[in-house]
C-alpha cells in the first residue's frame, strides 16, 4: 500500500506540467464567468428598489437602516454624521431642507441638529427585501403564468410519454408493412422545426378552434421524433424471450406493451420525461406567436411581456425571474447526472 | 386506483384486437404518433408552400388570391445583394446579413470553446463532476431568463459598467451600440449553449482507449503533438456532429436575441426568424404569404445543413 502511494505520488509530481495549472485558472474563471451572473441575479432580486437604483452598485442586498424615534410616527432613517468637533456620532433625520438636514439625536430626542447634507453618511445594513417576491405574487397575473406553464408541462410531457413510447413499442417489436415508411416519416420531422412553418401551424390551430388556448402549445410538439428515437433504441435491447412468454400466456398486445415492456422502459422515459420538462418550461416562440391573452400566458411569455411593462420596476423583474429559474435548478441538482448521461448518449438537447 | 384505470384501457384495447387481428396492431400503436406528425407537421409543410404562392392579408388558404412566385420576386428584389438597404424588402435582407455574422462568429467561437473545456474537463482534475456542472447548467436555463440575466448586467448602470468606470472608464450603453450588441448576442448564446456541445465532445473524448495516451507517454511525446496527431483526428467525428448542429441552431437563433434586444438597435441585430416571426403575427399587417415565402427560404438552408449532418454522422456509424 505504502509503496503504490509513493509511486503515485512521484508520478504525479515529477508529470506536472504548465498546462495543469493553467487547466485549473481556467476552470475557476469558469466558474466566476458560469456562475457569477446568475449569483448577481439572485442577490440583486433581494434589493430594494432605491438599493437596485445605486451606481456602483453593493454586491450585497444592504438598504439604509431605520429607527422609531419617541415623538415621530414614521421610523426615521439612520446616519453617520461628522460633527463640528470632528467626532462622528450616528443621529436620525427628521427632514432635509436645501442642502442642510434636520436631524435628530434617537438616544435623545429633545436634542435637534442642524447638519450639512454633505457631512453625513447613511448608516446600512444587510437586509432581503422579500417583498419583491410576495407582492408580484398578490398583484400580477404571476400565479396565472405559473399554474399556466405547470399545467402545458404536465399534460404536454405525459402526451409525449404515452404516444412516443406506442411508437417505439410498434416500431421496435413488430415487423409490418410500411415500417419503413413510417421510420421515414420520424425522421423526416426530425427535420423540420417549428420555426419554419410557423404560419401553416397556426392555421391549424385556428381551424381547430384552439387559439389563446394552453392545448394550442401542448400538441403541436407532443409527437416528439427525438422521443420515439430514444425510446425505441432501449426498446431494441429488452429481451424478445419475455414478450414470447407473454404472448404464450394469452396477453394481449397492450397488455404486453402496458404491462411488460413499459416498466422495462422506465429508464428511457425517465430521461424523455426530464428533456420533456425542460422543452416545455422553456418554450418561447411557439407560444409568443399563439398565446395573445395575458390569462393564457406562460411563465417565459408572462415574463417577456413584464420586461417591456416594468423597465422601471427591475426589483419586481429580478425576482420573478429567479422564481422561473428555481424549478429548474432545482431539477438539474437532483438530476445533473440523468441529464448529462442522456445527452451524452443521444446527442440531443 | 391506477390499476383500476389500466383495466379500463386494457378491455377497449383488447376487444380491439379481437377485431382487427393481433397483425394489425402495430398500426394501432403507431396511429396517435403519426396523427400528430401528420398534422401538426405534414400538413402545415404542404400548406407552407400554399401560403408562399398566395397573396393578401387572409389567413385561410381559400381566401387567398394566388400570386405565384410574386412573394418570393418581391422577398428577392434587390439591387445588390450585398447591400442590404438596396432591397425591397430591406429588413429581410438585414436578417440574413445579421444571421450570416452572428453564425460564423458564433459557431467558431462556440466550438472552439467547448473543444476547449472538454479537453480540460478530461485531464486529471480535481472535483471534475462539480466543473462540468457548472458549465453545463445554463443550458437548462429558459433563453428569456438568460436574456434578463445578462440585460441586468449589461444595462447602463449595470455590473460591469460598475467595473468599468472603477477602473477609470466610461459607462457603455452595451445594448444600444450596434457593434456591442451584436457582440453580447454571441457572447449570450456561447454561455448559454457551449455546455450542452461541450458534454457531446466530452462523451468523445471518453471514448477513446486510455491505452493509446499511455503508449505516447511512454514515448515521451509532446502533449501538444499527443493533440495535433492523436486527439483531433479521433474526436474529429464528433466535432463534426458539433459544428453542423451549432449551424443548424445558430442559424434559427431568435430566443435570447428577441428578450435581449428586440433586434436593435435599429435593425442591428434583426435575425431571420425574427423577421419571420414579425412579418406573420406581430406587423401592423399580418403578411403571411411573405412569412411562409422567408420560411422556405430557411427551410431549404436547414434542410441542406441536416442533410450534411445525416451524411456526417452515417459516416461515423460505418
Amino acid at each position: 500500500m505504502k509503496i503504490a502511494q509513493l509511486l503515485t505520488a512521484r508520478r504525479d509530481a515529477s508529470h506536472r506540467h504548465w498546462t495543469d495549472i493553467a487547466a485549473y485558472a481556467y476552470l475557476l474563471l469558469g466558474v466566476v464567468l458560469m456562475f457569477g451572473p446568475v449569483l448577481w441575479l439572485v442577490l440583486s432580486s433581494f434589493k430594494t428598489q432605491a438599493g437596485l437604483l445605486e451606481f456602483p452598485p453593493s454586491l450585497l442586498p444592504m438598504s439604509q437602516k431605520e429607527i422609531s424615534v419617541a415623538g415621530y410616527p414614521q421610523p426615521l432613517p439612520l446616519f453617520t454624521v461628522t460633527m463640528e468637533d470632528g467626532t462622528t456620532r450616528q443621529l436620525a433625520q427628521v427632514r432635509r431642507v436645501g442642502i442642510q438636514s434636520q436631524m435628530v439625536d434617537p438616544d435623545n430626542p429633545s436634542q435637534q441638529y442642524r447638519v450639512a447634507i454633505d457631512k453625513r453618511v447613511p448608516v446600512r445594513e444587510f437586509s432581503l427585501a422579500t417583498e419583491n417576491y410576495t407582492e408580484p405574487l398578490a398583484r400580477f397575473a404571476f400565479p396565472r403564468f405559473l399554474a399556466n406553464s405547470v399545467f402545458v408541462t404536465v399534460v404536454a410531457t405525459l402526451i409525449t410519454l404515452l404516444i412516443n413510447s406506442m411508437a417505439a413499442y410498434a416500431l421496435s417489436i413488430y415487423e409490418f408493412k410500411g415500417k419503413n415508411a413510417a421510420m421515414l416519416m420520424v425522421i423526416g420531422t426530425l427535420m423540420i422545426p417549428i420555426t419554419i412553418i410557423l404560419v401553416p401551424v397556426y392555421l391549424v390551430v385556428t381551424k381547430l378552434g384552439l387559439v389563446n388556448s394552453l392545448w394550442a402549445v401542448i400538441l403541436p410538439g407532443a409527437a416528439t421524433p427525438t422521443g420515439v428515437f430514444l425510446l425505441r433504441q432501449y426498446m431494441l435491447t429488452l429481451p424478445r424471450d419475455l414478450i414470447e412468454a407473454a404472448r404464450m400466456d394469452k396477453a394481449s398486445e397492450w397488455q404486453i406493451y402496458w404491462r411488460i415492456v413499459m416498466p422495462l422502459t422506465l429508464p428511457a422515459l425517465a430521461v424523455l420525461a426530464i428533456f420533456s420538462i425542460m422543452w416545455r418550461w422553456n418554450e418561447f416562440l411557439w407560444p409568443l406567436a399563439v398565446l395573445t391573452k395575458t390569462e393564457v400566458y406562460t411563465l417565459q411569455i408572462g415574463l417577456n411581456a413584464f420586461q417591456g411593462e416594468l423597465q422601471t420596476q427591475w426589483q419586481y423583474l429580478l425576482a420573478m425571474t429567479v422564481m422561473t429559474l428555481t424549478p429548474v435548478a432545482i431539477v438539474f441538482v437532483f438530476l445533473q447526472r440523468f441529464i448529462t448521461t442522456g445527452i451524452a448518449n443521444t446527442g440531443m438537447k | 386506483m391506477l390499476r383500476g384505470a389500466t383495466r379500463i384501457i386494457d378491455w377497449p384495447m383488447e376487444g380491439l384486437q379481437r377485431l382487427i387481428g393481433e397483425r394489425r396492431m402495430p398500426y394501432v400503436f403507431l396511429l396517435p404518433n403519426l396523427a400528430f406528425f401528420g398534422v401538426f407537421v405534414f400538413v402545415p409543410i404542404s400548406i407552407n408552400f400554399l401560403y408562399s404562392v398566395t397573396g393578401g392579408p387572409a389567413l385561410f388558404p381559400a381566401e387567398r388570391p394566388f400570386v405565384g412566385a410574386g412573394q418570393y420576386a418581391y422577398l428577392f428584389d434587390c439591387g445588390s445583394f450585398v447591400d442590404p438597404s438596396s432591397c425591397r424588402e430591406d429588413h429581410f435582407w438585414r436578417g440574413v446579413s445579421n444571421t450570416l455574422r452572428f453564425t460564423a462568429f458564433q459557431v467558431v467561437a462556440m466550438v472552439l470553446l467547448s473543444l476547449l473545456t472538454a479537453i480540460v474537463l478530461n485531464m486529471k482534475i480535481r472535483g471534475r463532476g462539480f466543473f462540468r456542472a457548472v458549465y453545463f447548467f445554463p443550458v437548462l436555463l429558459s433563453p428569456v431568463v438568460v436574456a434578463l440575466i445578462w440585460k441586468w448586467i449589461l444595462q447602463r448602470d449595470g455590473l460591469l459598467n460598475a467595473g468599468i468606470t472603477g477602473l477609470g472608464g466610461d459607462k457603455i450603453l452595451f445594448l444600444s451600440e450596434p457593434g456591442w450588441a451584436m457582440f453580447w448576442i454571441i457572447f449570450v448564446s456561447v454561455w448559454a449553449h457551449m455546455g450542452f456541445y461541450t458534454l457531446i465532445l466530452l462523451a468523445g473524448l471518453q471514448a477513446i482507449p486510455a491505452d493509446i495516451y499511455e503508449a505516447a507517454e511512454m514515448d515521451a511525446t509532446p502533449r501538444w503533438r499527443v493533440f495535433w496527431r492523436l486527439t483531433l483526428p479521433l474526436l474529429w467525428p464528433n466535432l463534426i456532429v458539433v459544428i453542423v448542429l451549432a449551424l443548424i441552431r445558430a442559424v434559427q437563433t431568435f430566443d435570447e436575441v428577441f428578450v435581449l434586444t428586440g433586434g436593435g438597435p435599429g435593425t442591428s441585430t434583426l435575425m431571420v426568424v425574427q423577421y419571420i416571426y414579425e412579418t406573420a403575427f406581430s406587423n401592423q399587417v399580418q403578411n403571411f404569404g411573405l412569412a411562409a415565402a422567408a420560411s422556405v427560404v430557411l427551410g431549404i438552408v436547414l434542410f441542406a445543413l441536416t442533410l450534411a449532418q445525416l451524411a456526417f454522422s452515417q459516416r461515423k456509424s460505418s
